[in-house]
C-alpha cells in the first residue's frame, strides 16, 4: 500500500509539512534528530517544573498568611501537574518516563538554571512569580505553536495557568515595595540576586546557541534567545519602575531609535558554572529530587502490589 | 527497573453536560481508580470537568498514519455528499 520512499524523499515531505503548519504527531514519520532534540527539550522542560518546586516549597510551611499560603500551594502543584503534561509528551516520543527521570538524578539532563539559586527571603516568592513564571511565559508562548502536536497542546494548557503565577508574585513583590522601609528593601534585595539570572533563563546569545537554526527551522522554536530576553527586558523594566523598584543594572537606558532598552553584559561565566553543576544549590536540588524517588519507592511498589491483588479477585 | 512502572492511562474530560468526552492527555496510574484520582488533580484543578473517562494506553487500537490516504482519500472525490455540490433555483427556501 504504502510504497517505500527514500530518507530524502521523507524528510522532503516532513519539512514541507512543517512548511505548511501541519503538526507533526506522534505515529507520524520524524527525522531521528527532530525526535531526539524534542525529546531532549521536552525532558529539560519538564525536569524544569519538577525542580522548580523546590526553591518555592522552601517557603509553603512559612507564608505570612494563609491566603499566600494556600496560593503558593496551588501555584505549586500546578508545577507538577505542568511537569507531568511535559512527561507525557516526551513519552509520546518514545522516551522511558522512568529512564528520563533517571537522566535528570544521574546528572545527565540539564533543566532551568535559575533553580540552582537560594530563596533567602519571602520577597523571593513574589520576584519568582514576577520574574521566573514571566521569562517562562515569554519563552513558552510561542511553544504553543510549536510543530509537534502534543508539545504544543502542553504548553496551551500551562500557558492558561501561568498568568496566575505571574500575577500572584507580582502582587506580592508590590506589597512589599509599598510596605515600610524594610519590606521595600527586603524586595529590592530580592530583586538584585534575581534579575541577571532570570535573564540568563533564555539561554546563551544566538551567537553561541547550537540548536536555534536547525530548531527553528522545524518551527521546535519561533524566536531566538536574544529575541526572547529582549522582550522581557522591555516588558519588566516599566513594571520595575511602576512599584518603586531599581533594576540593578547601570547600563540600563532606553534606545530612541531601536525603541527597546539597552542593558548591561550577562556574566555568562555564571551562566557556564551554574549549567555544569557549580551553582549555589545544583547538589542540594539533585539530593532532594533522588530522595524524593527513593523515599516514594515502597508507595509505589505498594500501590501496584494492591492492584494486582484487586485484579485478582475480581477475576474470581 | 520497568518492571515497577505503572501502566499508562489516556484521560478523557467532558467540560460540561451535552458535550463529547475529549481527550486531554494521559498519565500513569497503578489502576483505572488512582488513574481517575490523578485525572482530577491533574486535568481539572480550574473546574475543566464534570466527567472523566480513563482507558489504558495499551487498549487503544489506532489507524497509521501511512494508511491515511487509503482510508481517508476516497472521501475527498465524493463532493455529492454534501449539500454545496447541489443547484437550488432561486426562490427557493427552507432547503
Ligand atoms: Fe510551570
Ligand atoms: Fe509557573
Amino acid at each position: 500500500m504504502s510504497q517505500e520512499l527514500s530518507i530524502e524523499e521523507l524528510e522532503k515531505r516532513f519539512q514541507e509539512k512543517i512548511d505548511a503548519e501541519i503538526k507533526i504527531e506522534p505515529n507520524d514519520w520524524m527525522p531521528d534528530d527532530y525526535r531526539k532534540t524534542l525529546i531532549r527539550q521536552i525532558s529539560q522542560h519538564a525536569h524544569s517544573e519538577i525542580v522548580g518546586m523546590l526553591p518555592e516549597g522552601n517557603w509553603i510551611t512559612r507564608a505570612p498568611s494563609l491566603r499566600r499560603k494556600a496560593v503558593l500551594l496551588a501555584k505549586v502543584q500546578d508545577e507538577a501537574g505542568h511537569g507531568l503534561y511535559l512527561y507525557s509528551a516526551a513519552e509520546t516520543l518514545g522516551a522511558d518516563r522512568e529512564e528520563t527521570i533517571d537522566d535528570l538524578h544521574s546528572g545527565k539532563a540539564k533543566y532551568s538554571s535559575i533553580f540552582n539559586y537560594p530563596t533567602l527571603s519571602w520577597a523571593d516568592m513574589g520576584t519568582i512569580g514576577w520574574l521566573v513564571d514571566g521569562a517562562a511565559i515569554m519563552n513558552q508562548v510561542p511553544l504553543c505553536r510549536c510543530s509537534y502536536g502534543p508539545y504544543a497542546r502542553a504548553m496551551v494548557r500551562v500557558c492558561k495557568e501561568e498568568s496566575f503565577h505571574q500575577r500572584q508574585g507580582f502582587e506580592i513583590v508590590t506589597k512589599l515595595a509599598q510596605g515600610t522601609p524594610e519590606q521595600k528593601e527586603m524586595a529590592q534585595d530580592s530583586l538584585n540576586r534575581w534579575w541577571w539570572p532570570s535573564l540568563m533563563m533564555f539561554g546563551p546569545s544566538d551567537a553561541d546557541s547550537q540548536h536555534t537554526a536547525q530548531s527553528m527551522k522545524w518551527k521546535i522554536k519561533r524566536n531566538t534567545n536574544d529575541d526572547l530576553r529582549q522582550q522581557f527586558v522591555d516588558i519588566t523594566v516599566p513594571q520595575a519602575e511602576l512599584i518603586g523598584l531599581t533594576i540593578p543594572d547601570p547600563d540600563l537606558k532606553w534606545n530612541e531609535e531601536r525603541q527597546s532598552y539597552d542593558f548591561g553584559e550577562i556574566n555568562w561565566d555564571e551562566f557556564n558554572q551554574v549549567i555544569r553543576g557549580n551553582g549555589p544549590c545544583n547538589k542540594k536540588r539533585i539530593e532532594d529530587r533522588r530522595n524524593a524517588k527513593e523515599n516514594g519507592k515502597w508507595v509505589r511498589e505498594a500501590a501496584l502490589a494492591h492492584a494486582e491483588k484487586r485484579k485478582m479477585k475480581k477475576a474470581v | 527497573m520497568s518492571q515497577a512502572e505503572w501502566p499508562l492511562f489516556e484521560v478523557f474530560i467532558r467540560s460540561k453536560n451535552g458535550l463529547n468526552h475529549k481527550h486531554v492527555g494521559s498519565l500513569r496510574a497503578a489502576d483505572e481508580e488512582m488513574a481517575i484520582q490523578n485525572a482530577r488533580d491533574v486535568y481539572t484543578r480550574r473546574s475543566e470537568g464534570v466527567s472523566i473517562w480513563v482507558v489504558q494506553s495499551s487498549l487503544i487500537t489506532a489507524s497509521d498514519p501511512q494508511d491515511a490516504d487509503a482510508l481517508f482519500e476516497p472521501a475527498d472525490s465524493k463532493i455529492y455528499r454534501h449539500p454545496t455540490f447541489y443547484d437550488v433555483p432561486d426562490g427557493i427556501s427552507h432547503m
